[in-house]
């Protein structure tokens, strides 16, 4: 029997996911949730490689774009009749096993060695569809893409997909259906023997396992999930493009789960629903938003390797066993928050105006940030930001190891309290 | 024949300019085990500091200092940011070299912008070296030659002949007893790395101005230098040699022949103005398949020889 406190998680999230598009009225929103619900699965499809296998991927957009592609054919197949009719509903599942399909035969191949070389393989093969993408024209469509129609007649409950609302309630369906399926894995024996696979390939070997079959299984698995989220893209937004299988899309999914933490499983989805939200709100707004992403990733990988979920999660013991002591922590953090958000902000106004005065191609030297108008061909902005991000990275340096030290004394507190 | 030759030559161009960068990364990868993700893009901060600096300084001032700009850029961050994370492990490394490789690609385009910068070829060298049966072969085609072999012969000799190349090959195979006999390890790395980062400076150099200084540079040769390393054998310097050359004269061949499927389906009765699956094996040619051969021969290498041409183990 579950734990009844997960079970009540679980319905609080089910019933939040069903109101939520009641209580929101714009159609900008409720195209931000679509992508972030697919997002989560493919994140969490991602993370059954990297987390749980221990395999770098650099190239698993191929299993989502490809899925999608399939899919993207088969519905218009169906228009035309040359396809036997099967619901919309559950079309992602030819998708997934379109992408169990190409993972099964690449993975083959791949998952023979894990680490490096299994991460430069990836790059290969994406690099190949990639390739291919533009010389197999009656399937990929060139540089157009595939274009499809998700009318295709009605379905039960006189569901059409017409309207963004209810494909919104197919992902959010599919996205907690795929999630409970690999929540589900990471408990059975092979989710276990995925992660003996990741920490000791050859103890794993010792006790009788086939390395490679529980990789080439893992690798399957997550091309199924990857694919589910491919078709599940090519019903949302009508349209497969070649850049659905690049480079572009691997990378943008290997940070999301890294940022959001690989150890946890809530790390991908925390990661998939932040780095969505961001880029739909701030790539209109800042130029440098994919430096601002490439710099966050590079934080996480030489301060926290556990991502935000690492994070998070350790101050876990610390609240299970004395919650009053995350109260005394609390100064140190405000402090370094404080002193951080300083020195953003003069690192963000400097990249900004760098941006501004390298890409914008009118005369007009005023940039607005932070809601004033200011003057990039003067000095002054220039001496404000560089003195707000010296001030910044001088404060970090002072409060973080504050931060270290009330984080340990709390840590020897709370062990204190457990073992007496 | 004509075709033949200078296909030939400019290949072995290419394979040379893949060599520099190949060479590079393979002693970086066989000293830290670890790939470094962002070695094109030192590539590619070769050709635009090169840029930057002929604008007041003239070429020959930019092929000197921007290789050693790139390679204290590149001893700094091994020193101060890859080292850190060392203790994390050998994934955690790769990822820091790929998330360097985009936030440098993105601080390109910060300061140079998204499009191409006007970095051409010296005017002194911008003349025909030889004619051959009415084809040019141009002079800075021919230096880009020079310079790349001069820097491979010494990069050997460096290595295998001198007491500095002696070290360090010990550091990188022994580097425990190569620190018990005093020698500071840390700091071969690290200016191993510098050298490896510098290399691929003066590829950039040299290289930039022929290819095109653009912030896609280093994306589009990156993952063909990991071809070379991998069919070469990581970790050996000659079969990276031979992986370039071959990739270079395979790919310049490949465009310059252009060998298409028509004249086979032409036989069989089927024109160039057929629908659906066979349209696109009939306009296929090996013109528009190169930029994936290098890609096919890693799989293929992968499948039925794991530990590439030279490779002391399976990848």
């Amino acid at each position: 029997m579950p734990d009844p406190r997960k079970l009540g998680i679980g319905a609080l999230i089910v019933a939040l996911l069903i109101v939520l598009p009641m209580m929101i009225s714009s159609s900008f929103a409720l195209s931000v949730m679509n992508q972030i619900g697919i997002a989560i699965i493919f994140a969490l499809a991602f993370n059954m490689l990297l987390g749980q296998g221990g395999m770098l991927s650099f190239g698993h957009a191929v299993y989502f774009g490809l899925a999608g592609f399939v899919t993207a054919h088969v519905i218009n197949g169906m228009h035309v009749d040359a396809f036997p009719y099967i619901p919309v509903t559950l079309i992602p599942l030819v998708g997934g096993i379109a992408g169990l399909f190409f993972g099964i035969v690449v993975g083959f191949v791949s998952t023979r060695r894990a680490g490096t070389a299994f991460a430069m393989i990836s790059l290969g093969f994406a690099e190949l569809v990639t390739g291919l993408t533009l010389i197999i024209v009656f399937f990929f469509g060139g540089e157009e893409g595939v274009q499809t129609d998700r009318w295709v007649r009605e379905e039960w409950f006189g569901i059409t997909y017409g309207p963004d609302i209810q494909v919104y309630y197919l992902i959010a369906a599919w996205c907690v259906i795929a999630a409970i399926l690999m929540y589900a894995l990471t408990r059975t024996p092979f989710g276990r023997m995925s992660n003996a696979v990741r920490d000791n390939p050859e103890r794993t070997q010792f006790i009788g396992y086939n390395t490679h079959r529980l990789r080439w299984l893992a690798f399957a698995l997550s091309s199924f999930f990857a694919g589910l989220a491919g078709a599940l893209h090519a019903i949302n937004v009508e349209h497969v493009g070649f850049e659905t299988v690049g480079l572009g899309q691997s990378a943008v999914i290997l940070i999301m789960v890294y940022i959001g933490g690989t150890g946890h499983f809530a790390g991908p989805i925390l990661g998939a629903i932040l780095i969505t939200l961001l880029n739909a709100y701030l790539s209109d707004v800042s130029p440098a938003w994919y430096l601002y992403l490439g710099l966050i990733f590079v934080l996480i990988v030489m301060f926290a390797p556990g991502g935000l979920a690492g994070l998070i999660m350790m101050h876990e013991p610390i609240r299970r066993t004395a919650p009053y002591l995350l109260w005394q922590m609390a100064p140190a953090y405000g402090a370094a928050l404080g002193t951080s958000l300083v020195g953003l902000a003069g690192a963000i106004g400097l990249i900004e105006m760098i941006y501004f005065r390298s890409t914008t191609v009118s005369l007009d030297s005023a940039l607005v940030l932070y809601g004033i108008e200011l003057d990039t061909g003067d000095i002054w902005p220039w001496l404000i930001c560089a003195a707000l991000g010296a001030a910044g990275g001088y404060g970090c340096k002072m409060t973080y190891p504050r931060v270290a030290e009330a984080y340990s004394a709390a840590m020897h507190e709370a062990r204190a309290l457990v073992t007496t | 024949m004509e075709v033949f030759v200078f296909s030939l030559f400019n290949g072995v161009l290419y394979g040379m300019l893949l060599f520099l960068l190949a060479s590079g990364l393979t002693l970086i990868f066989s000293m830290m085990g670890v790939l470094n993700f962002a070695h094109a893009s030192f590539f590619m901060l070769g050709a635009y500091f090169a840029y930057q600096i002929s604008q007041p300084l003239g070429f020959w001032s930019a092929l000197i200092a921007a290789p050693i700009l790139v390679g204290l850029l590149g001893a700094a961050v091994e020193r101060y940011m890859l080292r850190p994370v060392h203790r994390f492990g050998h994934v955690a490394e790769l990822l820091f070299t790929f998330g360097l490789a985009f936030v440098i690609e993105e601080l390109v385009q910060m300061v140079w912008g998204k499009v191409p910068v006007p970095y051409d070829v010296p005017e002194s060298m911008n003349i025909t070296a030889f004619a051959w049966q009415g084809l040019d072969y141009s002079a800075y085609r021919l230096f880009m030659l020079v310079i790349s072999v001069g820097i491979f012969v010494a990069l050997f000799f460096g290595l295998t002949r001198t007491r500095i190349g002696l070290i360090i090959r010990a550091s990188l195979t022994h580097p425990h007893m190569a620190a018990a006999l005093g020698h500071d390890v840390p700091k071969i790395f690290m200016w191993t790395f510098g050298v490896g980062c510098a290399l691929a400076g003066i590829a950039g150099v040299i290289g930039g101005n022929v290819l095109g200084t653009e912030p896609g540079m280093a994306i589009q040769l990156g993952p063909i230098v990991f071809v070379v390393i991998v069919v070469g054998g990581l970790g050996s310097l000659s079969g990276a040699l031979i992986a370039s050359l071959f990739i270079g004269i395979l790919n310049n061949m490949a465009i310059s022949y252009d060998f298409s499927l028509y004249p086979i389906f032409k036989e069989l009765g089927v024109e160039r103005n057929v629908e659906g699956v066979l349209a696109d094996l009939v306009n296929l040619t090996t013109g528009s398949i190169a930029p994936l051969l290098p890609y096919l021969l890693l799989v293929l290498m992968l499948i039925f020889r794991p530990r590439g041409l030279f490779g002391m183990r399976d990848v």
